[in-house]
């Protein structure tokens, strides 16, 4: 490592703050691109599982909150897309590899959402994971990333609730509204214990060394067994893993996930990744003449 | 075109920094910083600036040593202790 590098890290590891003007190592721009840009696709990925359900909502009210929640995942995709813009890579060369496959979005965007009770586990839990991972990188040493993060974990507050009123409803609802929030429960634990990754140790990951992430995956996925299993349990819902306990040590036990899946699931093979990809094609295109017109007359 | 936008919380607090959005024209900008940074009542004003007439400024070198103008320019100590001595008011 060169001297000019050495001293880069020495000041991010203090706690230094980088701007988008300053000299930063090309490992450190190249890593904030590549993490930035999967949270961006993530966030407009994110919205085609609950997209499906506006149309069904089964109120006025859950459709205008299901619409609203959709309308803040895709601003963060243009705040976050703003910065790996202002890092050097433009938002249609983003939209371009995500639509081929080059570069990726998180792992439970690639599952389909199959009766209301997901869009209540989705917008409570699967929300409940992100913030953990969002909040954490309010401490980003990139300074433009951690102030985006301010407004989107505030937002993303929202949803939480939105999503655990949502399974409130049902689990105070009939018989069947309850199965229904038990079995998304059942289908989305896996990707739920896959979302925060592997557990390699913080001070083996590149992404804490340099400080982008300032916690360890397997951190993140304590922080949300501590805070989520007992709420999930209190409402008298079961969690699909016999092995899930919290030991003397105050540590949350589990059944080690199948990382290779996760694996194949990220890298397009997950249960509805092609047709999610497919959908974004065809709404890039057919919006196309939207963007030119608006453009062609600004200009 | 880059636009930025200027956000105030609360009357009489400081604009800060929001963020910033691709928008062709002032009036598409405004009505994006509207739904960006003003939908849930976080604003009570907003600012919404083309990207290009910032003029960012971050280098101020100091050739001629102005440090007068700031309170790290006064090493007031060996003079005080001068003027203690001479008094003979030094504490013991």
């Amino acid at each position: 490592m060169e001297a000019r590098e050495q001293e880069f890290l020495d000041y991010v590891q203090g706690g230094g703050l980088v701007e988008t003007d300053d000299w930063m190592p090309d490992e450190y721009r190249k890593r904030l691109i590549k993490f930035i840009e999967m949270h961006g696709n993530s966030e407009l990925m994110g919205v085609l599982p609950e997209r499906d359900w506006i149309l069904r909502a089964p109120t006025l009210q859950r459709k205008l909150a299901l619409t609203a929640k959709i309308q803040d995942e895709v601003g963060h995709c243009q705040l976050i897309y703003r910065v790996v813009e202002d890092l050097g890579k433009p938002r249609e060369r983003c939209l371009d590899d995500l639509i081929s496959g080059k570069s990726k979005f998180h792992n439970v965007f690639h599952y389909p959402t199959k009766s209301w009770g997901d869009v209540g586990v989705i917008a409570w839990l699967v929300d409940a994971a992100a913030i953990i991972s969002q909040k954490a990188l309010l401490k980003c040493s990139y300074a433009p990333y951690a102030r985006v993060m301010k407004k989107v974990c505030w937002e993303e507050s929202f949803h939480i609730l939105h999503g655990r009123d949502t399974v409130l409803a049902m689990v105070t609802g009939t018989a069947e509204q309850r199965e229904l929030v038990q079995e998304a429960i059942n289908r989305w634990w896996e990707p739920l214990m896959h979302f925060h990754g592997t557990a390699i140790p913080a001070e083996e990951d590149p992404m804490v060394i340099w400080r982008i992430k300032s916690q360890g995956n397997e951190e993140a996925r304590q922080q949300f067994l501590e805070g989520y299993v007992p709420q999930i349990l209190e409402l008298g819902l079961e969690i699909p893993d016999p092995k899930l306990r919290r030991n003397d040590e105050c540590v949350w036990e589990y059944t080690e996930p199948d990382w290779d899946k996760l694996l194949a699931v990220v890298t397009g093979h997950g249960p509805a990744s092609q047709e999610r990809l497919e959908f974004r094609r065809l709404s890039r295109a057919e919006t196309d003449w939207v963007s030119k017109v608006v453009l062609a007359e600004a200009a | 075109m880059i636009w930025e936008v200027f956000r105030q919380e609360r009357k009489g607090q400081p604009f800060t920094h929001g963020g910033s959005f691709h928008a062709p024209d002032q009036a598409f900008a405004d009505a994006y910083a509207r739904e960006f940074y003003a939908r849930r009542g976080e604003s009570v004003a907003l600012w919404v600036v083309p990207r290009e007439a910032i003029n960012a400024i971050e280098e101020f070198p100091d050739e001629f040593d102005l440090k007068y103008r700031r309170v790290d320019g006064y090493s007031i100590k060996a003079r005080l202790k001068e003027a203690r001595d001479r008094a003979g008011t030094t504490a013991d």
